[in-house]
């Protein structure tokens, strides 16, 4: 439980940080997913970049119609935030399913999504609301779409030395309705399988549907067969999307739950969370 | 004045260990105190070729690097300590660092000792090991088999003991009954998992050849003696500390190399050493629970007599024999095959096993929640055979409350008991007419409600020491007490025993205090330090009120009685005169003629005027050794409902009837029935360690281990009745391990009722939502 030996850098500011930050180098805000890695020995950096003091990554800001979060926003922040729960109610809901209070306090929304743990919660949330990364380097910046920044698990499209720094939120289309629904690893309370899903109803018809999964495959995935939705009423034709949502992806296979328990949970966390996304819509 | 004893008052200890301010073994700081990591094997089963310490010798901070072949010589093997008798146990031997074989993944390797923790853990990543490797066997059924791989040369087949128990005469009972139900069950391996890992600390005098060892133990007499052994140091040159010890649920009783091997290096050294293992080196190297593969039948008549049980189990024992394992799964368990029930034919046979697995040994209840579970279990499955209430043939079977103390079959004699009473009691509390109409509109509704009703006794406040020699225990089973007045009338209580959690320096007080007639912040219990206590035997199987409990209430009736005395000659009257009443000895008739407690222990401390031929001083030492263990009892009753869709358990209600005699403090017995229940809890639930096949411990961290959480576990609701027990002066019984042996089967015949409908008759523990669900699909004829 003692990691091996490294420097340890608290960065003054953003240009700092980018500065720092590179190969054989980890970046630190609220450790929570850092640490165990450490104490394991599992990562072995030569040098530690704090960012969790940074306030020029903090915060959350209208934006257009949309907002703006700041990467290092712990999780409590974001459940104080009223705006934003207002704006994207799914996030309020799944942070406060994040960790305990302990881990929402300390823990960042950035962090957390760097980290890209296929059964995290905020992921397919992220990909719901078709959320952009912004990745700064010392070079410069590049902003990545959420829906192509998960590339397998823990494992992002962010180059070592780039920071995540903002997550963008575009303004959630109108007479929408979000729901998660989850089951949780009794253990770990990370999902042994999640759904996201948002739904735009107009005139009692489906105008936008989306859905996302988390904890099923090795990363966090959108599921197109969503989009079979619009157009219709939605009632009957959900479970069957859910259904189709999960058909032919490979299951993770774990002592928790085998692919075929896996896949039907995200089938009935998809149902779950399309039929009260869709009530909330109305 | 009011009388402490079952008063429901908060516990002394808590401030301390909720702010911080308590000391435990990892707190102890010396002057040149150096840092011992012990390397481990990654494998499960393997020969040694070489462990080559030279580059961690070398290394910044090393002071020293042992390995198997340099303490082999100095330091005696890990003993095991209850040598079951009659059943052929095979002990072989146990070196406290591996030195040609490792038998399970966490055997220790190496021992490096440096000037700092990290300095020390990072050589263990300079030690190269050279494994050559053998095949592992984790299943205790499996490794009897023919073929599997020994880890033993002296134990062919594996096998450390075939131990029998056998009353009436089964086979008549099964031949001639129209009913049996037989089933195979697995009681789920468990990691203990106290809140605090355990540590040792040695801090050897070569001036005086004096050691001192703060251990995480939940018996510092029993760790004096064991390291006396492994150290070959004399007993009286051996002190041992347990501090502050944060849980231990069975898991502190055993020795273990680790303390023995920082006590080596001290002495090598000449400075104090420590070790402090994290929780993943816990989960891996401090024993494991349960472990058995049962194959199990009971018979009966066709209106719900039970006329005989039959097991033959292979209990896992791990890699080695831990120090009271052989007594666990025989003892502590095939003689409680009887439970609460007059049960007339019973023969059990029960196999221990080696397994290239961390060491099986006591566990919160130990060997009675496996018998318990098992027991309940079959009943359940009886009754649905016979198309009986399980409630019903329970009553019908209990054990008639006038019959006591009553000999059941496996020979043990129970003290006390109203088993109806406690059932009735809960049955009060819960409408069970009611809940069966609800269940029955529930599946019309396709909701699947159940509910598991287990009446249980169990054996517990080990024990009389002439029982423990002959049953093999490696020591008395009596407990002690010096109960020391101060001249200012202050008492403290220095005990046998070692409290850990349960609440005893608050109970113990209210013992004394009520004995004496003063405040009970007059009065200190001390434990823990086998310099300052007399010889006792520690803290499990729910010995500890009733054991040292008893001997500090023996002790402070010889001060009193001492007092009584002081008082008669001071009052000039006869000690036949006096009585006691309102705190102070008075002569009957005239109350104001008196002296109080206070008075008296001024008076025996400072001797100015005692009566001829009586010492000064007011103290007084108990060795109580109770004739006879105590057996609480009682019902608990669950309700659960299954969502069919996911395999999801929602627990509905929890009652837990309770009778462990009178209650010195109600507030102290409720925590552990809600502890003892919620841990049950987890054990049907969810909490399994898991190994893959080539001996790997999956569940290596909370990650995957799932013990319960707050927010995962229902509201107990508890309640009591009262049966004193003839066995000892305070007429107590434990309560310490009556939930985790109550609850498992409650909650998982509970389930099972649910999904009766759908054919399912039992599924293994722990039932986990996956679990569940693949017991429907296979039910409904699905895929598995």
């Amino acid at each position: 439980m003692i990691p091996t030996s490294f420097e340890y850098l608290r960065a003054k500011n953003l240009k700092d940080a980018l500065k720092a930050i590179g190969k054989n180098t980890k970046v630190i805000a609220g450790g929570h997913s850092l640490l165990p890695l450490l104490r394991f020995r599992l990562a072995q950096p030569d040098t530690l970049v704090d960012i969790g003091q940074l306030q020029e990554l903090k915060g959350i800001k209208q934006a257009g119609g949309g907002m703006k979060i700041g990467a290092a926003t712990t999780y409590r922040e974001l459940l104080e935030s009223r705006e934003l729960g207002t704006l994207y109610p799914l996030i309020a809901e799944v942070t406060e399913h994040i960790g305990d209070l302990q881990v929402r306090n300390a823990g960042t929304i950035g962090g957390g999504l760097a980290h890209a743990d296929p059964a995290a919660d905020m992921p397919p949330v992220m990909l719901v609301l078709d959320a952009t990364f912004l990745l700064q380097s010392k070079g410069g910046k590049r902003s990545v779409a959420a829906r192509k920044f998960f590339k397998g698990p823990f494992t992002t499209a962010m180059k070592p030395n780039e920071l995540l720094t903002e997550i963008q939120l575009p303004a959630p289309p109108k007479g929408a309705g979000m729901a998660y629904a989850s089951f949780e690893q009794a253990a770990s309370g990370y999902a042994l399988a999640g759904a996201a899903a948002l739904i735009a109803i107009a005139k009692g018809m489906i105008t936008r549907a989306e859905l996302a999964f988390t904890g099923l495959a090795d990363t966090p995935f959108l599921a197109p067969a969503a989009a079979k939705l619009v157009g219709t009423s939605g009632d009957e034709l959900i479970s069957q999307v859910a259904a189709a949502a999960v058909a032919g992806v490979e299951a993770n296979d774990d002592i928790h739950a085998g692919p075929e328990y896996r896949t039907h949970l995200a089938t009935v966390a998809a149902r779950r969370a399309l039929t009260q996304a869709l009530e909330r819509a109305r | 004045m009011a009388t402490l004893f079952g008063s429901g008052i908060k516990r002394r200890e808590d401030p301390r260990l909720i702010t911080g301010k308590a000391t435990y073994t990892d707190d102890v700081k010396l002057p040149g105190l150096l840092y011992a990591a012990v390397l481990r094997s990654t494998y499960a089963h393997a020969k040694l070729r070489k462990v080559d310490v030279a580059k961690a010798k070398k290394a910044p901070g090393v002071v020293a690097v042992y390995t198997g072949a340099d303490v082999k010589d100095k330091l005696d093997t890990v003993p095991c300590a209850w040598n079951v008798p009659n059943c052929d146990l095979k002990v072989p031997p146990h070196p406290p660092l591996a030195v040609e074989k490792v038998r399970y993944v966490g055997d220790g390797l190496a021992m490096v000792v440096a000037e700092s923790r990290a300095a020390a853990r990072d050589a263990l990543d300079l030690i190269d090991v050279d494994y050559d490797a053998l095949d592992a066997v984790v299943d205790p059924e499996k490794a009897t088999q023919k073929g599997a791989p020994e880890l033993h040369k002296e134990v062919p087949g594996n096998v450390a003991f075939t131990w029998k128990v056998a009353g009436g005469d089964v086979a008549k009972a099964f031949a001639e009954a129209p009913v049996t139900v037989e089933q195979r069950i697995v009681q789920n391996r468990l990691l203990p998992t106290a809140m605090e890992p355990r540590a040792a600390c040695a801090s050897y005098n070569p001036g005086t050849g004096q050691l001192t060892c703060w251990v995480t133990s939940q018996n510092p007499h029993i760790h004096r003696f064991l390291l006396s052994v492994m150290t070959k140091l004399p007993e009286h040159r051996i002190r041992v500390i347990a501090p502050e010890v944060g849980g231990g649920f069975g898991s502190k009783i055993p020795g273990y190399p680790d303390e023995a091997l920082v006590s080596f290096a001290s002495m090598e050294l000449g400075r104090p050493v420590k070790w402090t293992e994290d929780r993943s080196e816990n989960y891996k190297v401090t024993i494991h629970g349960r472990d058995h593969v049962e194959y199990v039948a009971l018979c009966g008549t066709k209106d719900g007599k039970i006329t005989g049980l039959r097991t033959k189990v292979y209990a896992g024992l791990g890699g080695y024999a831990s120090t009271a394992a052989p007594g666990i799964p025989t003892i502590l368990h095939g003689l409680m095959y009887s439970g609460p029930y007059t049960i007339p034919n019973i023969e059990g046979t029960i196999y221990g096993v080696y397994t290239t697995t961390t060491p099986v040994d006591a566990y919160r209840g130990a060997g009675r929640p496996e018998a318990t579970f098992l027991l309940e279990r079959m009943i359940d499955l009886y009754a649905r055979k016979v198309g009986l209430d399980p409630v019903e043939v329970r009553r019908m079977n209990l054990i008639p409350k006038e019959k006591f103390p009553y000999t059941v079959a496996t020979g043990l004699t129970y003290d006390s008991g109203n088993y109806q009473g406690a059932l009735d009691k809960a049955l009060q509390m819960f409408d069970y007419k009611k809940f069966r109409a609800e269940q029955a509109k529930g599946r019309k509704e396709g909701r699947y409600l159940g509910v598991g009703v287990t009446t249980y006794c169990e054996i517990c406040g080990l024990g009389p020491s002439q029982v423990a020699g002959a049953v093999g225990f490696g020591g008395g089973l009596y407990d002690s007490a010096i109960v020391r007045v101060y001249p200012t009338g202050v008492v403290r209580a220095y005990i046998g025993a070692k409290p850990h959690g349960q609440g005893e320096e608050t109970t113990f007080a209210q013992i004394v205090g009520d004995e004496f007639g003063i405040p009970v912040e007059n009065v200190e219990v001390v434990a823990g330090d086998t310099e300052a206590t007399p010889q006792g035997w520690g803290t499990y199987g729910s010995r500890t009120t009733a054991a040292c409990g008893s001997a500090v209430k023996v002790a402070a009736q010889r001060v009193k009685d001492k007092a009584k005395k002081i008082a008669a000659h001071l009052l000039e009257a006869n000690e036949a005169d006096l009585e006691w009443k309102d705190g102070k000895f008075a002569v009957k008739g005239s109350p104001d003629r008196g002296k109080t407690f206070g008075e008296l222990a001024l008076m025996a401390n400072v001797a100015w005027n005692m009566p001829p031929g009586v010492e000064p001083g007011l103290e007084a030492t108990a060795f109580f050794d109770p004739s006879n263990f105590v057996y609480p009892f009682g019902t608990h009753i669950c309700t659960v409902e299954v969502d069919v869709e996911t395999g999801e358990v929602k627990i509905l209600r929890y009652i837990a009837v309770d009778d462990c005699g009178p209650q010195i403090n109600p507030m102290i017995v409720d925590g552990q029935v809600h502890g003892g229940v919620i841990q049950g809890l987890g054990e049907a639930l969810q909490e399994m360690a898991v190994y893959d096949e080539d001996g790997q411990l999956l569940t290596g961290t909370m990650m995957d281990y799932a013990v319960p959480k707050a927010s995962q576990m229902p509201k107990v609701e508890t309640a009591h009745t009262v049966t004193p027990s003839p066995v000892n002066p305070l007429g107590v019984k434990g309560v310490g391990e009556t939930g985790t042996i109550a609850s498992v089967p409650t909650l998982v015949n509970a389930v099972c009722d649910a999904l009766a409908p759908l054919g399912i008759s039992h599924i293994d523990k722990p039932l986990t939502p996956a679990r569940v669900w693949a017991a429907i699909q296979h039910a409904r004829g699905g895929a598995k």
